[in-house]
């Protein structure tokens, strides 16, 4: 195995010392040398948000690896430039700048969170500098005619949204639903594709929609509101935190409603450990990644790879959270992009090999979830596939949900 | 009724939370003279001191202890270490500093234990006291510890020499100077129990909104409101100003304005209160001699 | 709060040092003819963040430093002045430099207003009472009513103005031109007004309300224009931050903005119209030299784990509150003197 790699890997590096001489087509943009990519990234370590800066630890110390084992990409290595912009739009702006104009990066990866990237999200398509994978649901980062510089990842939430609507539909279209979402724009988001997927004829069987803040400190009073409007299926579009309150407080006060949870907090590790697994039996999520905590995926070589990874190269971080298997998943679509655009790293070219992804799998993602992208669709991802949460894992049921495409 | 009767219990439940916050503010300013912004980070350390030891398999009552003496001995240390240097500064660079020891220990907690919610055991059995759902054992114990902690206070601080040399070290340092009074150690010894108080504040808090660094930030904002409506100066007052915000922001929740403005509506009855009562419900007005 | 020096804001005519610092930061965008640095730009839109700050800071230092009111929600006023600004650019079409007068009206009138509860309390109650307007206001401009103004959780996406041709420069220089020259006005008008009788009153109500009141100073009223107007100076400068930044969202203006402004008013120097610019140069830089600090912590130290940018924001803010505990300008009046005294001793 490790032989094969390494030969594959000379034989790549033979190819592109081949086409070197031959062709002598190395383009380069700013932030690119013979030895070196930069690459940018703004990232919540700080402040309310700062249970996410998971992802960009992982997602360092996956260069790190892939700098000292394998000398990075073709032969350059990731220099990664990662700061905390503590969820701030402003500062996020400010960054956003200083990776750009200060440090001459080549693209931003994986920056998180949905206001701090609108407000970059201008300024990056002027200055033409690819805002690639944005770690956020939004749906606005599929939007080629407007904004041809920046693509999202992850399954947007509007999508996902209406899997459930269309769920609750076929499933108990008698349903009375009780709300919970977080007041802000992954809640309008998730709220606009769940209203999508009801369609007209049932919006009314929504009886209660209750909000919270952030900076709330618990959302028990909602929780009882909910259950006294008389709810029997319970839609929560919550944060990690809210999200295991939640499931603890319904079980304490004994309310039995159909349970769905979106997948931004239906981590094992971060949500239904801490709110007692217990409590959290039959609730239903939809989930593109593999459950790493589901046995079944033990012998998978990927999860395999990934497990050895974290160990090795990432020991301090807390394998359940589910951050540290999305950010692993983004950063090999990202490195799979890199290596696609060869000798020739141009900004252009980077965002030309990101929309056309074929049929690509990445690790740790559920078997048949492939990442497709074309010119006119800037939507990675978008198959989703339900789950319930039995014993300790989520345990996947139907089939392979694929939303193509609105754009 | 039975839906109205849930919500009171839920508001006396984060009313007791809040009075907890509010007594450790109330601890600093009767003892120091200064509001501590980074009370709720103090109490978030701590907690996370006790769920390490019993991570590590201390049982709960003694980490619990262990934790409030430790609390008290680095409220101490923080006061003689780092504030007593400062005791001839202007007040705003006080605030400063708080602001300063918020950030270190919020940034400290996130390094060591990761910004990921832990789980925090409850010293209460989370099961109901009828039997319906409305009232479980631990909201009552929640209340109950705050009760105590407040009997505590009010006896320590009325009727016990100590008590009574603290109060008089805050209030007026040069009188209590000379009436032999060493000054300097009350304001740390106030220091050290109000790091106590956080300690168990921060552990009653935890098994319910989960343990994480920025658990305290918003139950803060909500600590410094009852402080005010009570009476900063007062105990009583903080308590009796925790149960009525708690049980304020969770009727007017569910009943009138709706769960957005909760807490701006939550923060305009306090505003109003003082309004009427600028020394809070419970606070007397201090005349100062000119 | 009677050591505080105000010589800074009440000396006669400006001396010689504040001409020359106003004209070198006058100066500084010529410098992008000199140089081909790539990053020009970015230092002209820190400048710009500086300065902004600064306006930011002053108009709290108005009311905190000269009037002896503490206020810990200016961040609200910052963000009233930002959607104001963005509100007239996007629904009305207004040129963007006529929503900085008008950011200070409204904002003034807000202030005004609020002066008048805040007459009932003193000292942490007032602090307090303020601190919670800070955490209202993000929650208000969510409101579902007034959402399809503010855009709600999204915030609003500003156009930034270009500069007219004819100036020749680039848009961060033209923004940080107009940075400045609000700031210079903001400045002008608070010492002028510093110097005068009204000046005199505020530092008077500040020192000894009672005293003043019996002098027949009108307390009351002198208090809620003070209110008023430092909310207007804050209020502009939030206006200028939502033109600069283009954006403005509910998450832009959390109670971390108004401590911030605090912050860098103490550290600044209470009662000191060049704290407020140092101030609002600290608190843009502190950050980012707390990352490098952590950053070459890591690599000289080979740690295994990052030292988190804001523990070492703590030590510094501590560090410094312990050697120069009336702020950076208070720092240098202190170490001035006695350097002069000893000249004096010697000769």
């Amino acid at each position: 195995m490790k032989l094969t790699r390494r030969t594959a890997l000379l034989g790549g590096a033979g190819i592109s010392i081949i086409s070197r001489a031959g062709r002598a087509e190395k383009k380069y943009s700013t932030g690119v040398t013979d030895t070196e990519i930069k690459v940018g990234q703004t990232m919540p370590y700080s402040g309310n948000a700062s249970a996410y800066g998971v992802a960009g630890r992982n997602q360092a110390a996956y260069f790190r690896m892939l700098n000292e084992t394998q000398g990075g990409i073709n032969g350059r290595k990731i220099n990664f430039i990662s700061l905390d912009d503590g969820y701030s739009p402003p500062k996020t702006v400010e960054l956003a700048r200083q990776l750009v104009e200060r440090d001459q990066v080549f693209c931003l990866f994986y920056p998180l969170g949905t206001q701090t990237n609108t407000a970059i999200h201008k300024y990056m398509n002027q200055k033409k500098v690819p805002q690639l994978f944005v770690a956020s649901g939004a749906s606005k980062w599929g939007d080629p005619k407007e904004f041809p510089w920046t693509m999202g990842w992850q399954p947007d939430y509007h999508t996902e949204g209406s899997i459930y609507g269309k769920h609750i539909l076929t499933t108990k279209p008698d349903a009375k639903i009780g709300i919970l979402r977080q007041n802000d724009d992954m809640g309008v988001d998730y709220m606009s594709g769940f209203r999508e997927g009801l369609t007209e004829k049932v919006k009314k069987n929504v009886v209660a929609e209750v909000s919270y803040e952030a900076t709330d400190p618990t959302v028990d009073s909602q929780i009882l509101q909910l259950r006294n409007s008389g709810a029997d299926v319970f839609f929560e579009i919550t944060t990690p935190k809210f999200a295991a309150q939640a499931i603890k407080k319904v079980a304490e006060i004994g309310w039995k409603p159909v349970h769905y949870l979106v997948s931004v907090a239906a981590s094992v590790g971060a949500v239904m450990r801490p709110a007692g697994v217990e409590n959290g039996q039959g609730i239903i999520t939809a989930q593109y990644l593999k459950d790493v905590t589901d046995p079944k995926w033990d012998d998978e070589p990927d999860v395999k790879e990934w497990r050895a990874f974290m160990a090795k190269w990432n020991p301090a971080a807390n394998v359940l959270e589910g951050s540290n298997v999305s950010s692993y998943a983004a950063v090999h679509g990202f490195v799979h992009v890199l290596k696609q655009c060869g000798d020739e790293l141009t900004r252009e070219n980077l965002m030309r090999q990101a929309a056309n992804i074929k049929d690509l799998t990445v690790p740790l993602m559920l078997p048949g979830v492939k990442v497709n992208t074309s010119p006119t669709d800037f939507y990675p991802l978008q198959s989703l596939q339900m789950a319930r949460f039995e014993g300790d894992h989520w345990v996947l049921f139907g089939e392979m949900l694929s939303l193509d495409n609105k754009a | 009724m039975e839906f109205f009767i849930q919500q009171l219990v839920a508001g006396l439940t984060s009313g007791a939370i809040y009075a907890c916050v509010a007594l450790g503010l109330v601890m600093i300013f009767v003892s120091t003279d200064h509001i501590n912004f980074a009370q709720g980070e103090m109490a978030m350390f701590a907690t996370y001191l006790a769920w390490a030891m019993i991570d590590a398999g201390v049982p709960f009552w003694l980490a619990f202890i262990l934790t409030i003496v430790i609390a008290f001995a680095g409220g101490l240390f923080i006061q003689r270490v780092i504030l007593k240097p400062l005791e001839a500064a202007p007040v705003l660079s006080l605030v400063v500093c708080f602001i300063a020891l918020l950030s270190f220990f919020n940034a400290l907690a996130g390094m060591i234990w990761s910004f990921t919610i832990k789980q925090f055991p409850s010293p209460f059995p989370p099961r109901d006291v009828f039997g319906n759902g409305l009232v479980s054992i631990q909201q009552i114990g929640v209340v109950a510890v705050t009760l105590i902690m407040l009997g505590i206070l009010t006896v320590f601080f009325r009727y016990t020499t100590l008590g009574l040399a603290m109060r008089a070290a805050a209030q007026n340092p040069a009188s209590a100077r000379l009436m032999g009074v060493r000054v300097s150690w009350m304001l740390a010894l106030g220091w050290g129990l109000a790091a106590a108080i956080g300690a168990v504040a921060g552990m009653l808090v935890a098994p319910i909104v989960f343990l994480d660094p920025n658990m305290m930030t918003g139950i803060l904002v909500y600590g410094f409101a009852s402080a005010l409506v009570g009476g900063i100066g007062n105990p009583m007052g903080a308590v009796a100003g925790g149960f009525i915000v708690g049980v304020l922001e969770n009727l007017v929740g569910s009943y009138v304005i709706g769960n957005e403005l909760k807490l701006t509506f939550a923060l305009a009855v306090v505003v109003g209160v003082l309004l009427l009562k600028p020394a809070g419900i419970f606070g007397r007005v201090i005349v100062r001699r000119v | 709060m009677a050591a505080i020096t105000d010589s800074w804001a009440t000396r006669g005519r400006p001396g010689w040092i504040v001409i020359l610092f106003w004209g070198l930061l006058a100066a500084l965008p010529l410098a992008g003819l000199f140089t081909n640095d790539p990053s020009f730009d970015y230092y002209m839109f820190m400048g710009q963040a500086m300065l902004i700050n600064a306006i930011a800071i002053l108009g709290l230092n108005l009311l905190i430093g000269f009037n002896g009111q503490i206020s810990l929600g200016h961040s609200a006023f910052f963000a009233v002045g930002a959607y104001t600004a963005a509100i007239l650019m996007n629904f009305a079409g207004f040129p963007y430099w006529t929503t900085l007068p008008i950011a200070a009206v409204i904002c003034f009138g807000a202030g005004f207003l609020f002066g008048f509860p805040a007459l009932k309390l003193e000292g942490h109650y007032l602090a307090l009472a303020t601190f919670t307007l800070a955490i209202a206001v993000p929650q208000l401009l969510k409101y579902k009513l007034i959402a399809p103004w503010t855009g709600g959780v999204g915030g609003l996406i500003l156009d930034k103005p270009d500069p007219p041709e004819v100036l020749k420069l680039s848009p961060d220089q033209y923004l940080y031109y107009l940075c400045l020259v609000v700031a210079m006005l903001a400045f002008w008008i608070v010492r002028n007004m510093l110097r005068g009788r009204s000046g005199r009153a505020m530092m008077a109500i500040r020192d000894h309300a009672m005293a003043a009141a019996t002098m027949g100073i009108n307390t009351a009223r002198y208090k809620t224009v003070t209110f008023g107007i430092s909310a207007g100076i804050t209020g502009v400068a939030g206006a200028l931050s939502g033109i600069t930044v283009a954006y403005v969202a509910p998450d832009s203006f959390t109670l971390q903005l108004a401590v911030s402004f605090l912050v860098g008013l103490v550290v600044g120097g209470i009662a000191s119209l060049p704290g407020c610019i140092v101030g609002g140069a600290f608190i843009v830089l502190i950050q980012n030299s707390s990352q490098s600090i952590s950053d070459w912590m890591k690599v000289t130290f080979s740690l295994r784990y990052d030292v988190p940018a804001w523990a070492i924001y703590g030590v510094l803010l501590i560090l410094l509150m312990y050697f120069m505990p009336r702020g950076i300008m208070g720092g240098i009046e202190t170490l001035w003197l006695r350097v002069t005294n000893r000249k004096e001793a010697s000769s």
